[in-house]
């Protein structure tokens, strides 16, 4: 193809020209996802350096008091990722076996008829903003749990986390289907020339060999459910603790810095500068989650292509 | 021998599946069942039209709905180029080697990035550095970044699905290379994008927490007149709406909301018919 080019416009340095400046606007449009990236990095980077300046790393990594918005500040990030973890384990107690079972059954079992209209309805659950989740988790989740568990607060971890897991479950249907679906139909085929059965390919034979492909989708799960910020936001509370009692509030890293955003806190404080030292320590979480799926999933392509 | 057994296990299973898939459709009811319940009788003429006001029977969602409707606009203007440029260079331009295979990770990579990180940068990057202030301007450029790894995944898979006979017809016609992109792969793929960008636009216009972080105005009682006017939108203001105490407020949430998931539908119907087409197209 690059031949062909060359021939046809011999000579014509204009119009090799404009090709050349063609080529390069796109080759910016390609860029600019990279300059996002830097962006991101520099930015968390830079406000997170004055940040570190006055909260040694120690305090904040270890500390396991977070009250910088109190008079007396401490910096210890430990009860924000705490509720992070604790809501996200709810949120993945529901999605993981629930999109599984739900990808087994949708790619093995489910007629065709019920497929085509399954799967856009999961899209649907996909689509819905997150707001619309919290709203759904504070003022129907939770009454509905405090009907069955009396010592339920009005804010807790239980409610979002429940309804965040619906939320992700889509997404961990999805991917762990297209890993199914990716099984070769020889190993289908050489499971059942064997003799065994349905239950048996599938559990002996296709989780096994779509493994990666499942371990991929749980972790982007899980990254999905850290980052995860209107739910908590508005149905786990904003209150910093270390607890694995999912019917008190928490506040995750996320709903803290809506926190600040809400609040009056004035530009350029340390306590504003928070919001950057905690921003970047969910961008790391949450890169080394998505690289780590990334990376699972592309050793495993290779697998099957190879 | 154990067939039966077998069948027994797997008859176990599909229901197992079916039960599974209950819980997801159950919750999908009882949320909008929830939702239209409480905010049905808000949705009216006048709910629409009207300003915030602290009395909740008199508040409306006029400058949410036209600060989201402009917002979503001004993103697509800036993201619809840049996303399908980029997609072009990777699908079109770019050659296997460890540049292109370091954009492709990078925007994998950063499709995953939560929102609310893209609300940060946004914040740093186009309300303090460049000076926009909280606008409308600064807002759609953050929306604009943070939907960008979305369109290019789904303008790249549209251009992929061009039939490479295609590409060489029209070089064997003395078409350059941007010619051939302009009048043959770009129309052909046309469709395939735009539904993939209208889903991306309807991600941005459900978006929270980045606009939470740029600081977008809640109460705000004049429509925008102009790129760099403040703004408000829909799910800010529904969630300002859900953060107050007055069940009343509650209701005319759930009013926002009936109007949000509404204007998402229509978008998402008008991705699905350009779906349809497209797959004729190439049908045979």
């Amino acid at each position: 193809m690059e031949q062909v080019q060359t021939i046809s416009h011999a000579g014509i340095s204009l119009a090799e020209l404009k090709e050349k400046c063609i080529h390069a606007i796109f080759l910016f449009c390609g860029c600019v996802s990279i300059f996002t990236t830097i962006g991101i990095v520099l930015v968390l980077a830079l406000e997170g350096a004055f940040f570190f300046q006055e909260v040694p790393l120690t305090e904040f990594l270890f500390g396991t008091e977070w009250t910088p918005l109190f008079f007396n500040k401490s910096f210890g990030i430990l009860p924000l990722v705490c509720g992070t973890l604790l809501t996200s384990a709810v949120a993945l107690c529901v999605a993981l076996p629930l999109g599984l079972i739900i990808a087994i059954y949708l790619s093995e079992f489910a007629s065709s008829r019920a497929r085509s209209v399954l799967k856009p309805t999961m899209e649907v659950l996909a689509g819905i903003p997150t707001v619309v989740y919290g709203y759904f988790a504070l003022l129907y989740v939770t009454p509905l749990l405090q009907k069955i568990f009396p010592e339920l607060l009005g804010f807790n971890a239980l409610s979002p986390g429940l309804v965040m897991g619906i939320m992700i479950l889509p997404m961990v249907a999805s991917l762990s289907e297209d890993a199914i679906y990716a099984v070769p139909g020889s190993l289908r085929q050489g499971a059942y020339a064997l003799g065994a059965g349905k239950l048996q390919t599938i559990f002996g034979v296709i989780l096994p060999a779509a493994f990666g492909g499942i371990a991929a989708s749980f972790i982007l799960a899980m990254s999905r459910a850290v980052g995860e910020t209107m739910i908590v936001a508005i149905a786990a509370g904003q209150q910093p603790q270390l607890t694995l009692n999912v019917f008190e509030p928490v506040e995750t890293m996320t709903a803290f810095i809506v926190q600040v955003s809400l609040g009056d806190t004035p530009h350029g404080t340390l306590a504003y500068r928070t919001i950057f030292a905690v921003g970047g320590a969910l961008f790391v979480l949450t890169f080394l989650l998505n690289s780590l799926s990334l990376w699972i999933r592309g050793r495993y392509q290779e697998r099957y292509t190879g | 021998m154990n067939s039966a057994a077998k069948s027994k296990g797997e008859i176990a299973f599909h229901l197992l599946g079916i039960a599974a898939v209950s819980i997801a459709l159950l919750a999908l009811c009882a949320l909008l069942i929830d939702i239209i319940s409480s905010g049905y009788s808000k949705v009216s003429l006048d709910f629409i039209t009207s300003y915030p006001s602290r009395r909740p029977a008199n508040a409306g969602i006029a400058a949410a709905l036209v600060g989201s409707l402009y917002l979503m606009l001004l993103t697509a203007c800036f993201s619809l180029p840049l996303g399908v440029g980029a997609a072009v260079y990777l699908e079109e331009y770019a050659t296997e080697n460890k540049f292109s295979k370091l954009i492709e990770l990078n925007i994998a990579n950063l499709a995953g990035v939560p929102s609310i990180i893209y609300g940060i940068l946004g914040l740093q990057l186009f309300v303090r550095y460049a000076n926009l202030e909280r606008s409308l301007l600064a807002g759609a450029f953050t929306m604009s970044l943070l939907i960008l790894p979305i369109i290019i995944i789904a303008s790249r898979e549209a251009i992929r699905r061009v039939p490479d006979s295609i590409r060489q017809a029209a070089f064997a016609l003395g078409a350059t290379r941007w010619e051939m992109i302009r009048d043959q792969v770009i129309p052909a793929a046309f469709p395939g994008i735009m539904t993939g960008c209208i889903l991306a636009f309807s991600r941005a216009i459900g978006e929270t927490a980045p606009l939470i972080t740029l600081g977008a105005l809640t109460y705000i009682a004049f429509l925008p007149d102009g790129l760099l006017s403040p703004f408000g939108a829909l799910p800010i203001q529904a969630f300002n709406w859900i953060s107050r105490p007055q069940a009343a407020f509650h209701d005319n949430a759930a009013g926002a909301i009936i109007i949000l998931l509404t204007v998402l539908l229509s978008m998402n119907i008008i991705a699905v018919v350009l779906r349809g087409r497209f797959q004729k197209k190439f049908a045979t």
